[in-house]
């Protein structure tokens, strides 16, 4: 970005608001944190909708005739630690340490793909048996919500490979150092919606 | 610059004015029911206030701009004058107590005038159930057991209780001289209290956009006194088909401005079957063949 | 292999439709030709196309709504026309499947494809030139959410020629909407094509917020920001919020038509009024993120013409941000004849009124900025003037709408219809009219025509009054909405008058091109050399015009509000300004990814619209293949050399960097 040039050091009396633009690599966070919070919007609607469907069941099986939770509880601990193993990547990172680095963002993506894989035999099993999102408003709201959820996963999977090759051909420089940290937050936002999703969607099923 | 302005806001109220008045006694500006009344009283009370603070702002703007023109020599010029305490203070209590009075005309006149409440009066109401369809509507009377398409009779004085619903897409049942009007929705039942005062014919339609037949979807509503009421009951009870569940599905086809109809005898609970959508309108031909 | 596109898709039968499209097709075409001719192509995608230049993605916004605006308009003239014929028995020209599209149309294209591309590339354009600082926070997402934004455009363009467009009016309100009682492809294009534009939209929010939030010149603190930053702060942080609803609303009636979800349908459990409760919590934000940057430029003109201060600056801030948090809660105020209950729609009521208080405070505070003022009577403040008197009948009326039984009465009348345009062009096009007047000197470095201005803005002015006056007596009438035809001969001579007001509109549409031409035609003699040429207060007008790709060699120093006021008060000028010591500039490279993208987007969306599943991948993993080059591009940035820089100003090279 083009204002770094124009840093200069502040003396502490002059405001933060005062202080001219921010450097690229709080411009590139600020940024992409507003971006999530769009992204929350996105699942705030949904979830008000399926908190609006979640007794139209339209004669079908309700949430809590469906829902495995023990299966469920696994796939949550799978992406709780795959937070974690996040964690560890970004300290990895800074530190610039790419053999460690490269070990934590394969945990992390081997979490992140069994908890999908989980999901992916929970939607299929659903699905089979006549419980398809078509089968009542309840069940659209259900897949559409999880599902939703489920999707930002694959995405932020495939951000992950990208970003293993990032490390690979471009090393660690200040790009891709900032990519590192958007992708942490991304990864920890879908941890803070599964742990909605949890709650709400498979705890509170009735 | 200056007089044109002049001729443009003369001209201006002028068109505003005209139409207004030379149609008084149309629409919700005529009503001919204690709904509509109070509602068109509504109209113009919070009208007249908030004018009270628009014309002067409307003077006051064209009058600044006028007077502080860069040729008025006499004009005093404040080029840092920014921040007066004092205007501020007026300059939101002005609106904020306007706000206030409407306000509470909105929070009272929403209760009074609340759809679902009965309208006070020393008659017994009188039931109808509306069912919008495409592109029509049926007035279901559950009392005397008879029904009618695209024409609505009431007795003049007597307060009637609307039940609504619909059996294809949302529509709006409103009658502008009568007073307020109500969705009607797929699978929700709405309810809605109307009055007409004096024996005529209204005119009566859908207010919200239901498709290609939405613009026929006129009905009449006409006032008539107790006595031909009931003879209208009575003639109706004798002629035509009765609704069963065949003509039913007959009539929920689409079609567009269907002459009135009237019906002698209504499966029993069919507002309520259309309404808990057990019976649906054949969807898949809602576009007209 | 081609889904459900057929010839049949293509209306051969219907002359009119035929013959528009043969005429825009053979515009195009002569465009192309001519550009092709001329050779013109290269600086095209050099300078423009793929330009992340702030200045230059504002222009082109810009440049977009006046082109939909006139497609818009064409479809008002004929549903004007329309219903100036089709009174009594008679039925007009239009059938009704075509008159649903034209309404349908008019809306969507006046709000998101006219109105939202004035108001978007005004605050590209400006808003980096008055916070001091040389772009926004990502400028090569900028030029995707251009680009995105134009794909929308060219799909609901296509929908002209291809096939149909929605007959369900500008919301789509299920269940007209889904598929059961709209199985054409007309919905799709209608959300396909405001799904891409939306994202669009949703990240030029994001990139605006950051800019305004994370890059202000030194000293430039929030009460240091002009106003018009502070509403375009309001408005896209209204941005963020509320477009991510739109997005998820319109995802789940998608999913409820191609997938046989059941989120709005009328079976198995679907709830169409949640639709209409979640697209009206975007939709009444959106209300304000148009008007909020409107009252800005208002702000910003109002006091540079009056040749001082504006009024109350704290309050104005004041107010725009208690506009911008109370439009989440009165979107109930679009239905309230659902039958939510007294209670509710009280609450509601009162709410919507609330806003009232704070956009009344407005209106005092632009009338006391001219008080005590030197008025110029230039274009800019015309708009200006007609704004605040038109505004506020648009306001009453909107007030009376907020009680809830005056509604009961009014919804979906021809009032409601008056009353929005009232807001829409009272506010907003006017808004526009005098940002476009007030900052083309700054875009481009001559003035446009002054006489054509005023005859633009007078046939608009009048032309609304014409056309819509007579709209608030037909609604009072018992005139509704979206009706193709009418018994009540009465109602015809208004909409005559209607009619010939629309008409005076397209002559200020028609004079805005040819002050266009007109003005470029001169430009010579209308030069503004100084870069100020009204006298203005904030920091764009400190440096030539138009700005150099860097906009400020050296970051300004703010130490006031009307930052640039203060500094000619101080002595100083422009040329002291820019007088260096020059410093090489980082300024972003030209990028393409935004064009393919927009490309493989419009690819996307045709295909998904016409179900030809084999292009939709294609159109998917072509998008992500752009995304990994992008992702992969080091040379993100090129550097201007203080020679070059100097060399702009008509400087020698500066000695004293080495030192």
């Amino acid at each position: 970005m083009s204002m770094v040039d124009q840093i200069v050091p502040y003396p502490k009396a002059v405001p933060l608001s005062m202080r001219g633009p921010a450097p690229t690599r709080v411009v590139v966070g600020y940024g992409f944190w507003l971006f999530l919070l769009s992204d929350i919007i996105v699942f705030a609607a949904l979830f008000a909708v399926y908190a609006v469907l979640s007794g139209e069941t339209n004669g079908g099986p309700p949430g809590a005739a469906l829902f495995d939770k023990r299966h469920v509880f696994i796939e949550t601990a799978c992406l709780l630690a795959s937070s974690v193993t996040c964690g560890f990547t970004s300290l990895a990172v800074q530190r610039r340490d790419t053999i460690v680095a490269y070990l934590w963002m394969t945990a992390t993506f081997v979490l992140g793909a069994a908890f999908l894989s989980l999901e992916h035999s929970e939607f299929a099993q659903m699905s089979v048996s006549g419980n398809g999102p078509s089968r009542s408003a309840f069940l659209s709201a259900f897949f559409t919500l999880v599902g939703t959820h489920g999707l930002h996963v694959t995405i932020g999977l495939a951000w992950l490979l990208i970003m293993m090759l990032q490390v690979a051909t471009l090393g660690f420089r200040p790009m891709v150092m900032r990519r590192f940290f958007c992708f942490g937050l991304f990864w920890h936002a879908l941890d803070i919606v599964w742990i909605g999703v949890f709650t709400i969607v498979y705890l509170g099923a009735r | 610059m200056r007089p044109r302005i002049e001729i443009v806001i003369r001209g201006v109220v002028l068109i505003m004015l005209a139409p207004l008045l030379a149609s008084c006694d149309e629409g919700v500006l005529g009503p001919d029911g204690p709904i509509g009344q109070a509602e068109l009283t509504i109209l113009y009370n919070a009208t007249a206030i908030m004018l009270a603070v628009i014309i002067p702002v409307m003077l006051l703007t064209m009058g600044f701009a006028w007077w502080f023109r860069a040729g008025n020599g006499r004009a005093r010029y404040l080029p840092n004058w920014e921040y007066s305490g004092r205007i501020e203070m007026i300059v939101w209590s002005i609106p904020a107590l306007v706000i206030v009075f409407l306000g509470g005309i909105a929070w009272i006149s929403s209760h009074d005038l609340d759809p679902p409440r009965a309208i006070e009066s020393a008659t017994a109401p009188l039931d109808v159930e509306v069912v919008s369809l495409d592109w029509k509507w049926l007035f279901i009377y559950p009392n005397d057991g008879v029904a009618s398409v695209n024409r609505l009779v009431v007795p003049v004085g007597t307060p009637v209780r609307f039940r609504l619903t619909s059996a294809s897409v949302m529509n709006s049942f409103f009658v502008p001289q009568l007073g307020s009007q109500i969705y009607t929705m797929p699978g929700m039942t709405t309810q809605l209290n109307l009055q007409a005062d004096r024996p005529g014919v209204y005119k009566g339609f859908s207010a919200q956009f239901s498709g290609d037949g939405f613009s026929d979807m006129w009905f009449d509503v006409a006032a008539v006194p107790a006595g031909q009421f009931t003879a209208w009951v009575e003639t109706a009870k004798t002629q035509g088909q009765a609704l069963d569940a065949a003509a039913y599905g007959e009539l929920a086809r689409p079609s567009k401005a269907l002459p009135p109809i009237t019906y002698p005898s209504v499966a029993p609970g069919l507002f309520e079957t259309i309404s808990s959508r057990r019976v649906s309108a054949d969807a898949s031909s809602h576009q007209e063949h | 292999m081609l889904g459900k596109l057929t010839w049949a898709a293509i209306p051969f039968d219907q002359p009119i439709v035929m013959g528009a499209s043969g005429v825009v097709g053979l515009a195009i075409a002569a465009i192309l030709g001519f550009v092709t001719v001329k050779g013109w192509w290269p600086y095209l995608w050099r300078e423009w196309i793929t330009s992340v230049d702030h200045k230059r993605i504002g222009v082109m916004y810009f440049l977009l709504g006046l082109v939909m605006l006139v497609r818009g308009f064409s479809d008002a003239i004929m549903m004007r026309t329309q219903l100036a014929l089709a009174a009594g028995g008679a039925q007009g020209y239009l059938p009704p499947e075509h008159y649903d599209q034209i309404f349908s149309a008019h809306g969507t294209i006046m709000i998101f494809f006219v109105a939202m591309p004035f108001v978007i590339g005004l605050m590209n354009f400006v808003v980096p030139l008055q916070l001091g600082v040389r772009d926004v926070a990502f400028p090569v997402l900028n030029n995707v959410s251009f680009w995105l934004t134009a794909a929308g455009v060219l799909l609901v363009n296509l929908s002209l020629f291809v096939g149909e467009f929605a007959r369900t009016g500008w919301l789509a309100y299920p269940p007209l909407s889904e598929l059961a009682y709209s199985p054409g492809v007309g919905v799709d294009y209608y959300l396909w094509s405001l799904q891409i534009s939306g994202l669009g939209t949703l990240l030029s929010g994001i990139n605006l917020t950051t800019t305004i939030l994370k890059l202000r010149a030194p000293g430039m603190g929030y009460m240091r920001m002009p106003v018009f930053c502070w509403t375009a702060l309001a408005s896209n942080l209204l941005v963020v919020a509320a477009f991510p609803v739109m997005t998820a609303t319109f995802a789940m009636l998608l999913l409820d038509r191609y997938c046989g979800f059941h989120f709005f349908t009328n079976d198995a459990g679907g709830n169409p009024m949640m639709y209409i409760n979640l697209i009206w919590i975007w939709g009444h934000p959106e209300v304000y993120i148009l008007i909020l940057p409107a009252f800005g430029m208002f702000s910003e003109v109002v006091a540079t013409f009056s040749g001082k201060p504006l009024f109350g600056y704290r309050s104005m801030v004041m107010a725009t941000m208690v506009i911008c948090m109370l439009s989440f809660v009165v979107w109930l105020h679009h239905f309230f004849t659902m039958g939510a209950g007294a209670n509710v729609n009280g609450f509601f009521g009162i709410m919507t009124m609330i806003i009232a208080v704070p956009t009344g405070v407005k209106v005092f505070n632009w009338l006391f900025t001219l008080y005590g003022g030197r008025i110029r009577f230039s274009v800019p403040i015309h708009w200006t003037l007609g704004f605040m008197v038109t505004f506020v009948i648009g306001g009453m009326t909107g007030v009376l709408m907020a009680i809830p039984p005056a509604d009961f009465v009014l919804h979906n009348s021809l009032f409601l219809i008056a009353h929005f345009h009232n807001t829409a062009i009272g506010g907003v096009v006017f808004g526009a009219m005098a940002g476009y007047t007030y900052w083309f000197p700054k875009a481009f470095g001559f003035k446009l025509d002054e006489r054509l201005g005023k005859a633009v803005f007078w046939c608009w002015f009048i032309g609304f009054y014409l056309a819509f006056m007579p709209l608030y007596a037909l609604g009072l009438m018992g005139a509704t909405r979206r009706m193709q035809h009418y018994s009540d001969p009465h109602w015809q001579p208004l909409m005559l008058v209607a009619f010939s007001g629309a008409i005076l509109i397209l002559l200020g549409i028609g004079l805005t091109v040819v002050q266009l031409v007109v003005s470029i035609r001169t430009r010579e003699r209308r030069r503004d050399l100084t870069g100020d040429p009204w006298n203005g207060r904030t920091l764009e007008w400190s440096m030539p015009s138009p700005p150099p790709a860097w906009n400020f060699a050296l970051l300004p120093p703010v130490e006031t509000t009307d930052a640039y006021w203060a500094i000619k008060q101080q002595g100083h000028d422009s040329a002291q300004l820019t007088a260096g010591p020059y410093v090489p500039v980082h300024v972003p490279r030209s990028n393409p990814t935004g064009f393919f993208l927009s490309f493989l987007a419009v690819v996307l969306g045709f295909a998904l619209i016409w179900h030809i599943w084999w292009m939709a991948i294609a159109g998917l993993f072509g998008s992500l293949a752009v995304g990994l080059v992008q992702a992969w591009r080091t040379d993100a940035e090129t550097v201007i050399s203080a020679e070059e820089v100097a060399a702009f100003y008509g400087k020698q090279a500066p000695e004293e960097i080495a030192a």
